[in-house]
């Protein structure tokens, strides 16, 4: 791994008197399925947030596609080709399956005000693009079928996934998924576990994932590394992570 | 729905011009209402933008109007003296989208400070800009100050008022049906989600905000050009209420609702004219009735 795709280093970021992440070192190679575990509140979540640049760190630097991105926001980093997902889910609610997608396909077209107001041939021909790009990506993942939906109204594993799909529209490099497996029956888990899969070899995208469910963890992540009260205390393929003893006290347990 | 949206605004184009070619005939005061029908519902919409579609509460479109009126009327009081009869409609235009640039310009020097606010904090730097715009007003000597501005030039008519208000409509519904324009209601159901995908909450804010003053702005320069007396006392913090009220009762971010709302509420104070001190009681009453009953707006069925 000679140059990383996502580079983190000794990154660190206090709020107050709280270290929520300190000095992790982490590295996400082109094309790579990463996961990222520890117990509640080991600063998993803080970590995502601060790779999309809802927060900015304290100490450390990440860099991402060989360029820093330091005091860049978290629409910008969309730009560069980082998606995520929430742990809560955080779809459009009042808007369609469809335009749920639509409203993150728009970022790599030259749309503006001006196009919409005129509604020119130049126009059509972006919207028709942007539909067909949109109407590939929900049958892609079978949610073709309810692209006139609220999104509100779907049921939670669609839900789960329609936020995968929105932000893979965003066309990534790097897709962050934040405990996609919570609150899924065993069933829905072991669709989701092909799904991740499916969607790294298919898009050739890197993934990078918080998840509790140790056994999805364990079957699909190349590598796995360990937060405990915001220090990397392991980091390796799974079956070094499960023989680690530090992991075993910390968060597995015996 | 692309070229349908251009034939939907030159049709209202022409039938606004056509009624207005027989409008001498009308009653004086019904043709006035109808004006104000039409300049109430370019407030209402372009509020809708603000309020409905991008989840800004703001409490100042009184004062952006009261920018555009005071800048459009001080543009064409210092030509009236002097305009052939002929050059009317020109200095008519020129003196809206003064009036409109005015209000987007003070929409642009608000809203960028202030749009990093949520919810009730922006209502409230909305409502303090309002009164201020209104108190500067009033002790403004060059228009008038405290005793208002007078001798406006009557210019408005059925026409502009209706072709400005379809202009209105059609801008507002172009942007928001647009893959550009979903970015404005992302960004009121979730702005965490809305910037991971990379939606630039702060630009959308900004320019929901502007547009919205822009079309408030013209809005005052009709109210000025058909009332033909401007007063600060006219745009105090009841009339921006007055918009939010055409907004909420019509559902927010719902054009055609908002559109029966702002029609609504301009006919029904005057029917009620023998209660106008009930007025407020009224819509208090209507907005409460509502909230319980039909929380997502009283002419808003099926999907937005």
């Amino acid at each position: 791994m000679n140059s990383p795709l996502l580079n983190l280093d000794k990154v660190t970021i206090r709020f107050g008197g709280l270290t929520a992440v300190s000095e992790v070192d982490l590295q996400i190679g082109e094309c790579e399925l990463v996961g990222l575990i520890g117990p509640n509140g080991a600063g998993k979540t803080t970590a995502f947030n601060l790779i999309t640049g809802v927060y900015q760190p304290t100490g450390g630097v990440i860099t991402f596609n060989g360029q820093p991105t330091k005091k860049l926001k978290p629409h910008q980093l969309a730009r560069r080709g980082i998606a995520r997902t929430f742990q809560n889910i955080r779809l459009f609610a009042s808007m369609t399956v469809f335009d749920n997608v639509r409203t993150a396909v728009q970022l790599h077209r030259p749309h503006g005000i001006r196009n919409a107001l005129w509604r020119g041939l130049g126009f059509r021909k972006g919207e028709a693009a942007v539909e067909k790009q949109v109407m590939e990506l929900l049958e892609i993942f079978q949610l073709g079928k309810h692209r006139n939906e609220l999104a509100k109204c779907l049921p939670y594993g669609d839900q789960r996934r329609l936020e995968i799909v929105r932000a893979l529209a965003t066309q990534p490099k790097l897709l962050l998924l934040d405990e996609p497996a919570a609150g899924m029956n065993p069933t829905e888990k072991a669709e989701l576990t092909k799904l991740i899969r499916f969607v790294k070899e298919k898009f050739q995208i890197s993934v990078l994932l918080v998840e509790h469910d140790m056994k999805l963890v364990m079957d699909i992540c190349e590598r796995i590394a360990v937060l405990d009260y915001g220090v990397k205390i392991a980091e390796g393929t799974p079956s070094e992570v499960r023989a680690n003893p530090k992991v075993v006290e910390a968060y597995l347990g015996d | 729905m692309n070229s349908g949206a251009k034939r939907f605004l030159l049709a209202a184009i022409l039938v606004a011009a056509v009624v207005s070619y027989f409008s001498a005939q009308f009653n004086r005061y019904y043709l006035g209402l109808a004006i104000d029908v039409g300049i109430n519902i370019i407030l209402a919409v372009s509020l809708n933008l603000i309020n409905g579609h991008t989840g800004l509460f703001s409490l100042g479109h009184a004062g952006f109007m009261a920018v555009g009126a005071y800048s459009a009327a001080s543009f064409t009081l210092a030509f009236s003296k002097s305009v052939p009869p002929a050059m009317v409609p020109l200095v008519f235009i020129a003196a809206l989208v003064i009036g409109g640039l005015a209000a987007a310009l003070a929409g642009l020097a608000v809203g960028v400070p202030t749009l990093r606010l949520r919810g009730d904090y922006l209502a409230i730097v909305t409502l303090g800009f309002g009164e201020i715009i209104r108190v500067i007003l009033q002790n403004m000597d060059c228009v008038g100050a405290a005793s208002g501005l007078k001798g406006i030039p009557g210019y408005t008519n059925l026409f502009w008022a209706f072709a400005l208000a379809a202009l209105t409509v059609f801008v507002v519904t172009c942007i928001v049906n647009s893959t550009y324009g979903r970015g404005f209601i992302a960004v009121q159901d979730d702005e965490v989600a809305a910037s991971a995908m990379g939606v630039n909450p702060t630009r959308y804010k900004v320019t929901a905000f502007v547009i919205g003053a822009f079309f408030a702005g013209i809005a005052g320069g009709l109210y000025a050009h058909h009332k033909q007396f401007l007063s600060p006392t006219g745009f105090d913090f009841m009339k921006s209420i007055d918009i939010v009220v055409m907004v909420i009762l019509g559902g927010m971010g719902r054009t055609a609702g908002v559109i029966i709302a702002a029609i609504v509420l301009t006919l029904l104070p005057e029917f009620l004219r023998g209660f106008a001190d009930y007025r407020m009681i009224i819509y208090s009453l209507l907005i409460i009735i509502l909230m319980i009953a039909r929380p997502q707006g009283l002419f808003s069925f099926g999907k937005k």
